[in-house]
């Protein structure tokens, strides 16, 4: 699928008196305190947004309806968006006054004053030829009355939910300095049936679990998908052939193969950053260690020699590391060491077992699956310190970055039933939510911002 | 996972007395729930006309070794064979050296109190542990095939130590 999405305005003005400038320059400090001045500031910046209906200059039918419903429906996008970041406390659209075309550039500062609203974000949805559409979509100040940003998308009729994405990726970006993630795609695996023959499909959906597609049919069980960094294949692991393998889907032909023609099981995939090499696990005589391959195959390297478990494992974001799970020591505990597998060292100490480490995007931090008791979402800094847990569940795992490495999904399972759900928990663990699913899911893999 | 000679020999003198052994090794097994028919035919053994038994067959195997002892169970993160898991394989065994043209895959399991990527590798450890045990007593190593399936194959349905205590097993199934 090829989509075009032309930015054809974005213009920031000047930004005074919104609590952005004081938020970004605080997170960028590489010091210690990190993480502690993210949770400040993350508490003081959650702010009412009002965000009425798009209008439309003139209602005209598209293949995805009328301009006017497909407004009311692009605001309620992106309340939903910003909602989901925990950042935010959308006012609208439902029981918003609806604004008019001309006031979309001209707001009545002084009625949104008196709605209680920090922000306003108004927009217009205009159809073009070719059956395209235009969003144009603005930030306003309430109490300053000034324009924060605009930003406006050419985008096919279909991609209107996209359009949206970046509307809202605009905003979240301008108001917290922080980097976009709301426009990316979800791999994960779709459950049905009992917890005795559970049916495993691999499925795809938008990040806010919009566009949801099944792409396996359930005949055999697929496990730990993984999107490529350009959303053109998947890696996961699929028992087609009675053995658990990993095999590369490539999206748009369907057809798929396996990485490597071993005859050995191999798990747990990750792509590098750059999309040329995978990284995977393979079992020998029932001796796990971590190999990685070129995407074109060839021969593969393996990483790691010790006895035991040497499992998963994911690249930092400059590809010159990687992270990974052993348990050499004698329980899961979390590694780190060179993409060519020299200088490997336990980083994870503190109580409790270690499990599917994850290298942030942003480089800062490794998500990982504490298991200790319950089976906990948590973070730390990159040499082991600074651990904080996010969750709090009877079985929460396999935690995945958004793209901007500042939110985190992963799948909880409920006790005895063994439901699965998909949770997104921001960094502060404040914000905690349930993914709408069509079906049970588990093992998220969260892909990077699309162009 | 290696063995002494003294400790194979021993082993392998054993097997005339694993019969009475497996009488009452099995009663705790005896007290679960029979086995689900996920496990590729385990249910089956109770089927009572056990006259049509083919030879050498799925069948044939489980209504020859007895109940239960088709399987053996490991302590969380553990693959080791202890004395118990021994006795069940040397049965297991004895039934092989009858028929040497009968392929065997054995099953990996772990419990869901495990992350998946960690529980696919320790199914496979626990598989290639049985595996090498049965090696040990002469089975020949091409004739047995291991397949993990980690926690994605829970036989008992619970959230309790009871439950796990099952599903952290390796299953061995006649193939042919």
């Amino acid at each position: 699928m090829q989509l075009r999405l032309i930015k054809f305005i974005f213009l920031c003005l000047l930004v005074l008196g919104t609590p952005a400038a004081l938020f970004a320059q605080n997170v960028s400090e590489e010091d210690q305190g990190e993480v502690e001045v993210i949770r400040v500031d993350i508490e003081n910046s959650v702010r009412r947004i009002a965000i009425p209906d798009f209008a439309t200059p003139a209602n005209a039918n598209t293949a995805a309806g009328g301009t006017a419903a497909l407004g009311a429906q692009i605001s309620a996008v992106i309340a939903n968006n910003l909602s989901g970041s925990g950042l935010f406390e959308p006012v609208g659209p439902r029981g918003v006054k609806k604004v008019s075309y001309p006031e979309v550039q001209a707001p009545q500062y002084p009625y949104w004053q008196g709605r209680n609203a920090d922000q306003l974000i108004s927009g217009f949805v205009r159809a073009e030829s070719g059956d395209r559409l235009t969003v144009g979509c603005y930030l306003y100040d309430v109490n300053f009355g000034n324009e924060v940003a605009r930003a406006g998308f050419v985008v096919p009729v279909r991609d209107w939910r996209r359009a949206a994405h970046k509307c809202a990726d605009t905003i979240y970006s301008k108001i917290t300095g922080e980097a976009p993630f709301f426009d990316s795609r979800i791999a994960y695996i779709a459950e049905t049936g009992p917890k005795d023959a559970r049916v495993k499909r691999l499925a795809i959906m938008d990040s806010d679990g919009a566009n949801h597609r099944f792409i396996t049919n359930g005949q055999t069980t697929a496990l730990t998908p993984r999107f490529s960094p350009n959303y053109r294949s998947i890696l996961y692991l699929s028992y087609r052939d009675g053995n658990p393998r990993i095999y590369v889907y490539d999206v748009e032909s369907g057809r798929q193969r396996l990485i490597t023609q071993s005859r050995n099981p191999t798990f747990a995939p990750r792509w590098s950053p750059d999309g040329q090499t995978i990284l995977y696990s393979m079992a020998v005589g029932g001796n796990t260690d971590v190999y990685k391959i070129s995407v074109n195959g060839g021969t593969p390297q393996r990483l790691t020699r010790a006895p035991g478990i040497d499992v998963g494992g994911s690249f930092s974001p400059d590809g010159s590391k990687i992270v990974f799970e052993s348990d050499r020591s004698g329980s899961q505990q979390i590694y780190v060491m060179n993409a060519d597998g020299s200088n490997q060292r336990r980083i994870s100490f503190g109580g409790g077992r270690f499990a599917t480490p994850e290298w942030s995007p942003r480089g800062d931090l490794i998500a990982f699956t504490r298991i200790g008791g319950g089976f906990r979402v948590g973070v730390m800094r990159t040499d082991g310190s600074g651990i904080r847990m996010l969750t709090n569940s009877w079985q929460d795992e396999a935690p995945t970055w958004a793209p901007n490495g500042r939110v985190i999904q992963f799948f909880r399972t409920q006790r005895n039933s063994g439901k699965t759900s998909i949770w997104q928990v921001d960094l502060t663990g404040r914000s905690e939510r349930k993914l709408p699913t069509p079906v049970n899911g588990s093992d998220p893999a969260w892909g990077p911002v699309r162009p | 996972m290696t063995f002494s000679n003294g400790k194979m020999k021993a082993a392998i003198l054993l097997l005339a007395s694993t019969a009475l052994l497996t009488a009452c090794e099995k009663k705790e097994v005896d007290d679960l729930p029979p086995p689900a028919t996920g496990s590729q035919g385990a249910g089956t053994q109770t089927d009572p006309n056990a006259n049509a038994v083919r030879p050498g067959s799925q069948e044939d195997f489980l209504a020859s070794v007895g109940f239960g002892q088709d399987r053996i169970f490991f302590d969380t993160d553990r693959y080791n064979i202890d004395s118990r898991d021994q006795v069940t394989l040397q049965t297991q065994a004895q039934w092989m050296a009858r028929y040497p043209n009968a392929q065997i895959t054995i099953e990996g399991h772990a419990d869901e109190r495990g992350t998946r990527d960690y529980n696919l590798a320790l199914g496979e450890r626990r598989a290639n542990a049985a595996k090498n045990y049965l090696v040990s007593l002469g089975i020949g190593a091409g004739r047995i095939r291991t397949v993990s399936y980690g926690k994605e194959r829970p036989e008992a349905l619970g959230s309790n130590e009871q439950a796990w205590s099952q599903n952290r097993r390796a299953v061995t199934v006649i193939v042919n």
